[in-house]
């Protein structure tokens, strides 16, 4: 935190010093992209970072990992990580995902997109993707609001909140992202915020490994909307309330994580479970059903 | 030009057989090397993947029935970025929710084919009867300028040769191309000659001559338009996105970029549409009345020229089979010596305005022979319109 709130000038002399040693983070990005197009206290860098350090672990070859993003400021992600990117359309980062894994199974496809794009415009795709238990892992940046379009209320809203299109607050229920993930299927369900970084970053790294349908939900701040809309103050008020806020509950029913305005937020592990994914169900059921006549698709176990 | 090599014998049940244009759509896939269908149920398409889903489990290949069509719509085009050729199969109310992916298919130079075997519309309208009325949707019904390839067989037999046709001409031009049946095809039952393997053609996927490192997903490699492939895994690392974007595929947006791509989208179909089109013609050597007809309504249509022959009369017949490009070049020629043209089609006049511009100021006149679908044309209908041709 003290490094933070020094001046400019040594902010500027700090990275003078390291300018030849390149940030750890570097090879994982596409430099010739940035600067990114996230605000200054903007949360979607710091899981970047967090997924950065998961890739760097997760001992899969670099040219077998794909990400694929919807569209928003979370959706802007694919495109600057240094991997196999896909920008889809507009809630549609699932579908896409599913045929990439399904057409290329020996892929380790990893969803990373927004609230808005993946729980309303995409909510359909998600629950079924759990419900079908494809192996993909799913990545969503929760600020909270449409943020790229101007500060909109959206499905993870919570109740009272005031954004652009919500006024005089939101008056509808939000979704609890976890309890909606566990219900349709998923093997493996956490929420972290991002205050949690090392949390989440091993927990990215499980969500990876794991075989099925990961999910993981990052409460992440918008201090250039939600947080100014509502007078909740800049990123690091947010990371105030964050470290006020978060009960560490790994193993919690999820039931029990739903998320009100400026109350406590629920994190850690919620679900870690096994259960046949979409392509070992397909190949076991046709095997048995055709016998020898069955072309096996994807590598066998 | 790309080689052709032969089609994969795996999928290809060469032999006689008696099919409907579903079935026939079915094989045709599998004799093309589409290992990846997505499709969500919808009459009357809903047969072709009932086919493929039966047949593809010894073949080797996926068939995912998805939540809705917007899904299965982009699920093939992730499909093919992971290396396969994929398609999706609906019908109206589909199609219409598909719109926005054949933006991003031809945005993203994806090549697939999706496949419309048209019904009534609008809305949910005549979900078993037949109807030709998406024609002007599949050639303009994403937002943006675009151009995309479109196909209409009438009969089994041609669907089948049609759908290998339509993954060839999307690998070539690395663009979504539309099947675009109608229903009275779709079910219709026929005698479908599926040919050797070896005398099957297939356009392999145009991938890339260059190495990861100095490879740019969007400059132009063949043909002066087309950008090499990739596939995802084979460590290239590239992007790819439904944003306006330069050669490395990153976001560029601003107009000089917007030019450069969507001039190249469009042009790499414009300038080749002749080469494209594809029509098949009969009497039009001294014809004084041409009657343009498609799909299930050119089989009608030929009833028609038929009886205005027996009177005496000198009808010729166009009948596009690449509906988009449209036969242009055909149409403008026969519109400087033509009397009129007679527009045969199962909507409310659509291809007819195709004609109708092609044919201004070129001394034709243009008669709609149209129908609101349900089922077909009576031929005296056609004749009726074509003697309406005729009169000064």
């Amino acid at each position: 935190m003290a490094n933070l709130l020094q001046p400019y000038n040594s902010m500027a002399t700090i990275a003078n010093k390291t300018e030849k040693k390149c940030h750890r983070a570097e090879p994982w990005l596409r430099a010739d992209r940035m600067p990114h197009l996230w605000c200054p206290g903007c949360g979607i860098g710091v899981t970047v970072n967090a997924f950065v350090s998961a890739l760097e672990k997760c001992q899969i070859p670099r040219e077998d990992l794909a990400i694929v993003s919807g569209i928003g400021c979370t959706g802007r992600t694919a495109g600057y990580i240094k991997l196999d990117s896909f920008h889809a359309t507009h809630g549609r980062a699932i579908p896409f995902a599913t045929g990439l894994k399904l057409a290329n199974p020996k892929l380790k496809v990893i969803v990373y997109s927004g609230d808005g794009d993946l729980f309303s415009i995409g909510g359909n795709h998600f629950i079924h993707a759990a419900r079908r238990n494809m192996d993909l892992t799913v990545i969503c940046v929760n600020n909270l609001n449409y943020a790229m379009t101007g500060g909109q209320a959206g499905p993870t809203t919570p109740g009272g909140a005031r954004t652009a299109t919500s006024p005089y607050g939101v008056c509808d229920k939000p979704f609890n992202l976890p309890f909606l993930a566990d219900a349709s299927g998923a093997v493996y369900v956490a929420r972290w915020t991002t205050l949690n970084v090392r949390q989440l970053a091993v927990s990215m790294g499980e969500a990876i490994a794991k075989k099925g349908f990961s999910f993981i939900e990052v409460i992440s701040p918008c201090p250039t909307l939600y947080s100014r809309l509502n007078k909740f103050g800049d990123g690091l008020d947010e990371m105030r309330y964050y470290k006020q806020s978060v009960e560490l509950r790994n193993g919690a029913p999820t039931s029990e994580a739903d998320l009100d305005l400026r109350g406590k937020i629920v994190i850690g592990k919620f679900i870690d479970r096994e259960r046949p994914t979409y392509l070992d169900a397909v190949n076991k059921n046709f095997s048995q059903a055709l016998g020898d006549k069955y072309q096996w698709w994807g590598p066998r176990p | 030009m790309t080689t052709k090599v032969s089609a994969d014998p795996k999928g290809v049940l060469t032999g006689e057989h008696f099919l409907d244009g579903d079935f026939a759509c079915a094989e045709g896939a599998l004799a093309a090397g589409c290992r990846f269908v997505a499709g969500y149920p919808i009459t009357p398409s809903t047969e072709v993947v009932e086919m493929y889903s039966r047949r593809i489990p010894a073949v080797g290949g996926m068939f995912i029935q998805m939540e809705d069509e917007i899904a299965a719509s982009i699920c093939i085009q992730g499909a093919v970025w992971g290396g396969q050729k994929a398609m999706t199969v609906t019908s109206g109310p589909g199609f219409s929710l598909m719109m926005e992916h054949i933006g991003l298919a031809c945005m993203t130079e994806t090549p697939c084919v999706i496949v419309n075997v048209q019904r009534g519309g609008p809305s949910t309208g005549l979900p078993t009867l037949p109807a030709q009325a998406d024609v002007m949707q599949a050639r303009w019904g994403s937002h943006g300028d675009y151009e995309i390839i479109a196909l209409c067989p009438n009969s089994p037999q041609e669907t089948f040769d049609l759908t290998i046709e339509a993954f060839n001409l999307s690998e070539l031009y690395r663009v979504p191309v539309i099947l675009l049946m109608d229903e009275c095809v779709g079910h219709m039952n026929e005698k479908v000659v599926i040919p050797k393997a070896s005398e099957i053609k297939i356009v392999p996927r145009r991938y890339t001559q260059a190495k990861p490192g100095s490879y740019f997903p969007y400059r132009p490699e063949y043909d002066g338009y087309i950008p090499g492939m990739v596939k995802a895994g084979d460590g290239y690392f590239f992007h790819t996105t439904g944003l306006t974007h330069d050669e490395r595929g990153y976001p560029e947006m601003n107009a000089p970029a917007q030019e450069k791509l969507v001039r190249r989208l469009v042009d790499k179909i414009r300038k080749n549409a002749d080469a494209i089109a594809r029509y098949e013609e009969d009497g039009l050597e001294d014809a004084d009345v041409v009657v343009i007809a498609f799909g299930i309504t050119s089989r009608v249509a030929y009833a028609a020229v038929e009886m205005a022959r027996q009177r005496g009369l000198k009808v010729g017949m166009l009948r596009p089979i690449t509906i988009w490009p449209f036969p242009e070049k055909r149409v403008r020629e026969l519109a400087k010596r033509v009397k009129a043209f007679v527009v045969a089609e199962l909507n409310l006049g659509q291809v007819c305005l195709e004609v109708e511009r092609l044919a201004a100021g070129r001394g034709s006149r243009v008669v709609l022979a149209g129908h609101a679908g349900g089922t077909v044309h009576q031929p005296e209908a056609i004749l009726e319109k074509i003697m309406e041709a005729y009169r000064p």
